[in-house]
């Protein structure tokens, strides 16, 4: 287990090591990176302060070395337009993203389950094709167009919901339940779709899969009612290649955080990379790209360890 | 000795091809949704590439009927707000997208077939490198790439389309390592090593042609995901830049005139919606098709 472990753990550093070259050489040689600043128009003495800021006059194989070195210990170094270290700009903004994302996989997962379940059981009726077909429809729209019929709908024409913020005044001292899920209702409801649809197919022929074998036969045969025969004995085989899914869809969660969030103004992570990559704000690009990227390789890591605990199969792989 | 190996190589499925191909239409056909979709989006293509030599009001120029007006003879669908014709922004915005989608697609299934069959053709080394780079790039959300490298690279249309590429070509490589994987162990592999074939040739003439479904499968589902992506880009204003139009860029100023020109901002999500959802329904229509263990009903 622990040998598992370590060697799970070996390959995500080297795949953030992978990631970090790929994107530091990425913004550091592109012709529009960094060393754009030095055709600005500026003075001498500016683009001598941009020059020794960036380390400019080093090479950026040894730019890069200086940046990991400083980045294991945690220091991605100071953002351009704010002058707070970047660590500290995305601490600040990372609950809002987490709260976002954390009811959207409550949203998605128990409802994508439920609508799997019913798809698979009701194999080929009308309910069956409704399902599937809006899972196409939802893998289909673009995410901001959705949230802006939606805030036409609701927001605009019927006046129920907020159309962006957080609701600042519906948290702290006046706290009010309806109120904050006023404002969390949209954002959740737009980032649902884009991992709902695969987690819905996915259920559907994960069931259809265990629905055929032996021992579900032997269930019926003993006379169990059908309900006990699904939810018990079926979901428990049926979810846990759905748990690996989930492993899987963390980054299409995240991508789809950043539209999100642009379209409702929520102030977490993903605004702040349009931040970054708008303001050309380079130690940030860099930081958030890289938090993003290990929030990635460690939910991977906690998935296949909740995975080899659930499926006796994986454990001694 | 060659000989021998050669009529080996003659039971390769490859003669039987133009067979299974009349089966995987018939069966295309067989599926209603599939069908109708493959044929949706001919139609659609045929409409953005021969609509505008029919409808020749050109896309950026202005119109001398005034801004947001509604529909009439002369603007069937209206003008925009600075006054461009929407008809005509929508034909040869969809020439756009439709072509950043076909060329994205191209470009991304070319790079996850090399990197994949690579990977699973050579030996060890090239192949933890490669599928190291792959799970590498899977890591980084896919929109976080692309938004750092638009504003890098800029957002010329050629440089959209590689960057879009350049982010969505994973899977595609991941199918075509395990297919490779898979193929490379067969006996006609075996007999065009020994009948003296070089590997590349071997890869290219032998394996990669069993793969095809997996590929045309892929890169259906990888169009939509490229008509898609652009449409989000365009939307935080880093996609192709107007005055060229494309659906997505039409809908980056659309929310404010939601209520004087609702048209405006329905008919460009409404058509990406469209095509999208066709080319999704043609993927799992061609992968239930191309799948000989899918037996159909009835």
């Amino acid at each position: 287990m622990s040998r598992f472990l370590l060697n799970r753990l070996g390959q995500s550093i080297v795949l953030l090591l992978i990631v970090s070259v790929i994107t530091f050489f990425l913004i550091n040689l592109a012709p529009g990176g960094p060393s754009a600043a030095m055709r600005m128009d500026a003075s001498e003495a500016e683009r001598q302060a941009i020059i020794t800021q960036l380390g400019l006059d080093e090479p950026v194989v040894v730019r890069y070395a200086q940046w990991l070195g400083s980045a294991v210990t945690g220091d991605f170094g100071v953002s351009f337009s704010t002058s707070e270290p970047v660590l500290e700009r995305i601490l600040s903004r990372i609950p809002y993203t987490i709260e976002l994302t954390l009811f959207t996989i409550l949203f998605a997962v128990s409802f994508g389950i439920l609508f799997g379940i019913i798809s698979a059981v009701k194999r080929g009726s009308l309910r069956d094709h409704a399902i599937n077909f809006i899972s196409v429809i939802g893998l289909s729209i673009p995410a901001f167009w959705l949230g802006l019929m939606l805030i036409l709908l609701f927001s605009v024409q019927l006046g129920w919901l907020p159309s962006s913020g957080v609701g600042a005044d519906a948290r702290g001292e006046n706290f009010s339940l309806l109120g904050w899920l006023s404002y969390l209702f949209m954002p959740v409801l737009i980032l649902s779709t884009t991992i709902l649809p695969n987690i819905v197919r996915f259920t559907r022929s994960s069931m259809l899969e265990v629905v055929n074998q032996n021992y579900i036969r032997t269930v019926r045969a003993k006379g169990a009612k059908e309900r006990y025969v699904i939810y018990v004995h079926a979901l428990k085989n049926a979810l846990i290649p759905v748990v690996s899914i989930i492993g899987v869809l963390i980054p299409r969660l995240l991508s789809g955080a950043v539209i999100t969030e642009a379209i409702f103004g929520w102030p977490g992570i993903g605004s702040l990379i349009i931040q970054a990559a708008q303001g050309r704000d380079y130690p940030l690009v860099m930081g958030v790209t890289m938090f993003v990227t290990i929030v990635v390789i460690v939910c991977n890591l906690l998935v296949d360890l909740v995975y080899s605990k659930i499926d006796p199969r994986v454990k001694n792989v | 000795m060659m000989k021998s190996a050669s009529t080996l190589i003659d039971t390769v499925p490859t003669p039987k091809q133009k067979q299974v191909k009349s089966t995987v239409f018939s069966r295309l056909r067989k599926n209603n949704i599939a069908f109708a979709a493959f044929l949706f989006i001919i139609a659609l293509h045929l409409l953005v590439f021969i609509g505008p030599l029919i409808w020749r009001v050109s896309p950026e120029a202005l119109t001398t009927h005034g801004a947001l007006t509604g529909w009439s003879l002369q603007t069937p669908m209206g003008t925009d707000e600075i006054g461009r014709d929407v008809l005509a922004r929508i034909l040869h915005g969809g020439r756009v997208t439709l072509l950043v989608g076909l060329t994205s697609m191209l470009f991304s299934v070319f790079l996850g077939v090399v990197v994949g069959a690579c990977a699973g053709f050579f030996n060890k080394v090239v192949e933890s490198i490669l599928m190291r780079i792959t799970e590498a790039m899977m890591a980084i959300p896919n929109f976080f790439f692309v938004l750092v490298a638009l504003t890098v690279l800029g957002t010329s249309p050629v440089m959209v389309v590689i960057v879009i590429a350049v982010s969505s070509w994973m899977e595609i490589a991941r199918v075509v390592y395990g297919e490779t994987l898979k193929w490379k162990q067969y006996e006609f592999v075996e007999a065009a090593n020994a009948a003296g074939a070089s590997p590349l040739r071997i890869l290219i003439r032998y394996v990669i042609p069993q793969i095809y479904p997996s590929i045309i499968v892929a890169g259906t589902l990888c169009i939509a995901w490229a008509i898609l992506t652009e449409s989000a880009i365009s939307y935080l204003g880093l996609g192709i830049q107007p005055p060229t139009p494309t659906w997505g860029n039409m809908l980056q100023n659309a929310q404010q005139y939601i209520w004087t020109a609702p048209i405006l901002g329905i008919l460009p999500g409404v058509a990406i919606t469209l095509i999208v959802l066709a080319y999704n329904f043609l993927g799992d229509g061609l992968r239930d098709a191309l799948d000989p263990k899918v037996v159909r009903k009835k």
